[in-house]
C-alpha cells in the first residue's frame, strides 16, 4: 500500500529542489530501519487521501475505455456499462481515419527519441563541464542557465513560431524536434549531480594514467552519472511526451500531429457541424497514450530514485 | 491608452494583416491592385496542368468531395488538411498570413468570420473568376453573407437556417404542445421543469452565435456596418424582445447550465434532460453520429415565433471557401470551391449528411422528400427549406465578430451564472465592442 503512494507523491519534491529536500525525506527512514516503524494514523489517512487523488482519474479513464459511444453517455462514470468494449474500442483507434492514431504514436516517439535523448545527451555533457572544468564565463553561464529554468516554456512559443516561420521550418518535425532539445533544468541538475557524484581525485588518476578527456568521460565518469541520467533522461520523455502548446502553434499538418495533439482534434470533431463524436475512441487513444509514459516509470523507478539522492549526501 | 499583452498581440496580428493586404495588393503579380479576370478557359487549362492544392477545412464532407475531384481531373491532387475547428483554424491563418508562410489555397471560413478577413484584404474578390455569375444559385442569407458591399468574397459551402429540435418522447410524456411561439415556449419550459425537476426546455450558458441569431430573428439589426464605419446598438426594438423573453427563462432557472458540443450536452441531448435545441439546419448529422442513443425520439419543427402567425427565421453557423490572397494555385483553388459549392460537389454533401445553401437544390423534390428514419421517418427538410426562404433580412455581422464573439462570456454570460441583467450584459458586451473596434481603428458609432 505505501509503495505506490511515495513513488506518486515523489515527483513533488524533485521538481521544486531535488538535491534539498530528497536526503532529507531519505535520512532517518534510514536510521529507523533497525527499529519498528512508527505509524501515524494522521498520515496513513492523509496518504490514503492523495493515493486516491492520484487514482481516481485513472480508474475513471481505465473504466471509461471499456465503454461504447453510447455507454458513455448512458452510465454512472465510475463504473462499468453492461457492454465490455475495450477491444472493439482499441481497435477501432487503431484503424479510425484510415489509422492515423498509429501516425502519431510514431511522431510522438520520434520527437521524444530524438529530441528527449538529444536534451538528455546536451545536459550531461553541459552539465559534466560545468561541474569539472573551469572557464571564463562559467557564472554567467549559472545566471543564465538559472534564468532559463523561470522562465516557462509556453511564454517563449510564440516568438519561437515567428523565428521558426522566417527560416521556413514550421510544420516540419524540426519545429517540435529542436525546442525540445534544449532543457535548462535538466542542464542544472546534470551540473549538480556531477559536481557530487565524479570525485575529483578520479579525475585526476584518470588523467595521470594518461587517458584523454574524451576516454575519461565515456569510460570513468558516464557510469557514475547514469542515475542522474535516467532522471533527467525520464524528465525529458515525460516533457516532450506531454508537449501540447508548442506543437499546436507548430503545427497544422495532421500527418506531424504528435498524440496530443490529435487527440485534441477527435475531440474537437464533436463540436462541429456534421462532425462524428468520437468520444470513446478519444478516451480509449489516452489511455494507449499514458501506458509507455507509467511503463517508463516503473520500469526505471529504481534509478532514479537513486539518481535524486546520490550527489546529494556528502561522505 | 494601455492594452494588454494579449490584446497587443492581436492587434500586431491584425495589423500585419492589414499592411499584409496592402503589399500583396501593390507588390505581388498574381493579385495586382485590380485583380485580372481569370477566364473559365484559363481554369481549365490549369486543371489540365494540374498541381496539388492545400485547402484548411474541417467540414468532414470535404474529404469525399476532394476524392471525387482528384478523380476527376487526375492531375490535381488535394491536400485536405484540418488545420483546426473554427476559431483554432482562424488563429492558425491568421498566423500563418501574418508570417506569409504555409498559407492555404483554399479556407474554410465561417460567415461570422468572414467580415474580418474580406476588409483585411486577405482573401481574393471572386467576381473576377466569374463567382459573380453564381448568385442566382444561391439562397440571399447565405449570398449576403459572402459579400462585403459589393464584392464577392467566399462561395458559400452550407448554410443554417434555424429550427427547432425538439425530444417527443419527453414531450409526450409530460404531454406538453410543441409551442409555435416564444411566449408558449418559455410556459412549455416552466410546464416540463415542473413536471420533472431534471428536465430542461434548453441548454445553453451563453453563446455569442445563438445569441446572436436569436436576435436576427427577433428582427434586431445591432451590428451596421460600411467599410471601416461601424455602429453597434443593442437597444432596438427587438434586442428587447429578445432579452424579455430570455430572462424570464434565465430568472426561473429554465435552461440547463450545459455547454454545448461537450459530452455532457450529448448525453443531455440523448437522455431527456434537454427537451429542445433551436438551431442551424445542419444539426441533423450530428443527432445521428453523437446522439446515437435517442434515435427515433427526437422531431423537428418550425422555430418559434415572436409574433403568432409570423414565418421569420434567421440563420445559425454555415461555412464558406475562400481564396486567401497569400494563397498560390488560384485557378485550381477557384475550380476545387466551385466543384464543391456549386457543382457536383453539393449532391455528394447533401448525401453526406450536409444542409445547402443552393437553392436549386433546396427546392428540388428529391431533397425535400428525404425522409429521416432518425426522426422516425418526417421529411424533416420541407421544415428546413421553408425556414431558408424566410431568413430575416439584411442582417450582418461585425468584421471584428470573432473577437466580439470570444468575449460573449465576460459580458453577456454573466446574465446566465449571476443576478446581472440580460439586458445589461447586452450593454456590456456593447460597450466591450465599441472599445475594441476603436482601438483597431474602426470609426464606431455608437
Amino acid at each position: 500500500m505505501s509503495t505506490p503512494v511515495t513513488t506518486a507523491s515523489r515527483p513533488a519534491p524533485a521538481t521544486s529542489g531535488a538535491q534539498g529536500s530528497a536526503p532529507r525525506l531519505r535520512g532517518p527512514r534510514k536510521r529507523t530501519e533497525g527499529r519498528l516503524p512508527r505509524r501515524s494514523v494522521l498520515l496513513t489517512v492523509l496518504t490514503g487521501l492523495v493515493l486516491l487523488y492520484s487514482l481516481v482519474p485513472l480508474a475513471w479513464l481505465v473504466i471509461s475505455a471499456t465503454k461504447t459511444q453510447e455507454g458513455l453517455a448512458r452510465s454512472f462514470g465510475l463504473w462499468f456499462s453492461g457492454d465490455f468494449a475495450l477491444w472493439d474500442n482499441i481497435s477501432e483507434t487503431f484503424t479510425y481515419n484510415d489509422g492515423v492514431f498509429t501516425r502519431w504514436l510514431l511522431n510522438t516517439v520520434l520527437y521524444v527519441v530524438v529530441g528527449a535523448g538529444g536534451a538528455t545527451l546536451l545536459a550531461v555533457l553541459g552539465g559534466y563541464a560545468l561541474a569539472k572544468f573551469t572557464f571564463p564565463g562559467k557564472r554567467a553561464v549559472f545566471a543564465v542557465i538559472i534564468g532559463a529554468v523561470a522562465v516557462p516554456g509556453t511564454a517563449l512559443a510564440v516568438p519561437t513560431f515567428l523565428m521558426f516561420s522566417e527560416m521556413g521550418l514550421t510544420n516540419t518535425p524540426w519545429a517540435v524536434i529542436i525546442p525540445s532539445l534544449i532543457s535548462p533544468f535538466g542542464l542544472y541538475l546534470m551540473w549538480v549531480f556531477a559536481t557530487e557524484a565524479v570525485p575529483d581525485e578520479l579525475l585526476e588518476a584518470a588523467r595521470i594514467d594518461g587517458a584523454s578527456e574524451v576516454r575519461t568521460f565515456f569510460q570513468v565518469v558516464l557510469p557514475l552519472l547514469a542515475p542522474g541520467i535516467v532522471t533527467v533522461l525520464l524528465f525529458t520523455v515525460v516533457a516532450t511526451w506531454n508537449n501540447y502548446f508548442l506543437p499546436l502553434i507548430m503545427l497544422k499538418d495532421p500527418d506531424w500531429y504528435p498524440l496530443t495533439l490529435g487527440l485534441n482534434s477527435w475531440n474537437a470533431q464533436a463540436a462541429t457541424a456534421g462532425g462524428e463524436a468520437v468520444f470513446n475512441l478519444v478516451i480509449t487513444g489516452s489511455l494507449i497514450t499514458i501506458v509507455p509514459l507509467i511503463a517508463a516509470f516503473l520500469l526505471l523507478q529504481k534509478y532514479w530514485q537513486s539518481g535524486l539522492a546520490a550527489g546529494s549526501v556528502k561522505e | 491608452m494601455r492594452m494588454n499583452a494579449r490584446r497587443l498581440l492581436r492587434g500586431i496580428a491584425l495589423v500585419s494583416a492589414l499592411t499584409l493586404g496592402a503589399t500583396a495588393c501593390g507588390g505581388s503579380d498574381d493579385s495586382a491592385a485590380e485583380q485580372k479576370p481569370v477566364s473559365a478557359k484559363d481554369i481549365d487549362a490549369a486543371l489540365k496542368k494540374g498541381g496539388t492544392l492545400k485547402v484548411w477545412a474541417w467540414e468532414p464532407t470535404l474529404k469525399k468531395v476532394a476524392a471525387d475531384f482528384e478523380k476527376e481531373h487526375p492531375k490535381v491532387k488535394v491536400d485536405l488538411v484540418n488545420a483546426g475547428t473554427n476559431a483554432d483554424q482562424y488563429k492558425a491563418l491568421q498566423n500563418a498570413i501574418a508570417a506569409k508562410k504555409g498559407v492555404p489555397d483554399v479556407a474554410q471560413i465561417e460567415y461570422y468570420a468572414l467580415g474580418e478577413y474580406a476588409l483585411t484584404k486577405a482573401l481574393d474578390k471572386l467576381a473576377p473568376y466569374g463567382a459573380d455569375k453564381l448568385a442566382g444559385k444561391y439562397s440571399p442569407g447565405p449570398w449576403n453573407s459572402v459579400k462585403s458591399g459589393k464584392d464577392v468574397y467566399a462561395l458559400p459551402m452550407d448554410s443554417g437556417p434555424m429550427a427547432m429540435f425538439y425530444n417527443k418522447k419527453v414531450f409526450d410524456k409530460y404531454k406538453l404542445k410543441v409551442p409555435t411561439t416564444w411566449d408558449e415556449y418559455v410556459k412549455t419550459a416552466r410546464d416540463l421543469h415542473k413536471a420533472n425537476p431534471k428536465a430542461y426546455i434548453t441548454a445553453d450558458v451563453g453563446e455569442g452565435g445563438t445569441a446572436t441569431s436569436m436576435l436576427w430573428q427577433a428582427g434586431s439589426r445591432p451590428y451596421k456596418v460600411d467599410g471601416t464605419k461601424v455602429k453597434i446598438d443593442f437597444s432596438d426594438a427587438g434586442a428587447e424582445k429578445y432579452t424579455d423573453t430570455w430572462q424570464k427563462l434565465l430568472d426561473d432557472k429554465l435552461i440547463a447550465p450545459i455547454t454545448g458540443w461537450t459530452d455532457d450536452w450529448y448525453k443531455g441531448l440523448g437522455d431527456g434532460t434537454i427537451a429542445t435545441l433551436t438551431t442551424g439546419a445542419w444539426m441533423p448529422a450530428n443527432f445521428v453520429s453523437g446522439v446515437k442513443d435517442a434515435s427515433g425520439d427526437w422531431r423537428v419543427a418550425p422555430l418559434p415565433q415572436w409574433t403568432e402567425g409570423d414565418t421569420t427565421t434567421a440563420e445559425n453557423g454555415g461555412s464558406s471557401l475562400a481564396l486567401p490572397t497569400l494563397g498560390k494555385h488560384k485557378e485550381l483553388a477557384y475550380a476545387f470551391a466551385e466543384y464543391a459549392n456549386a457543382g457536383k460537389g453539393v449532391q455528394t454533401r447533401i448525401k453526406e449528411g450536409a444542409f445547402p445553401a443552393t437553392t436549386a437544390d433546396l427546392e428540388s423534390d428529391a431533397f425535400q422528400n428525404t425522409a429521416f428514419p432518425y426522426f422516425g421517418g418526417q421529411k424533416a427538410n420541407k421544415i428546413f427549406a421553408e425556414s431558408a426562404a424566410n431568413v430575416g433580412r439584411g442582417w450582418s455581422y461585425l468584421p471584428y465578430q470573432v473577437y466580439a464573439n470570444s468575449i460573449f462570456n465576460d459580458t453577456v454570460g454573466k446574465a446566465y451564472v449571476s443576478g446581472t441583467k440580460l439586458a445589461d450584459g447586452l450593454k456590456a458586451w456593447q460597450d466591450a465592442s465599441v472599445k475594441y473596434g476603436e482601438e483597431q481603428g474602426f470609426t464606431v458609432e455608437k
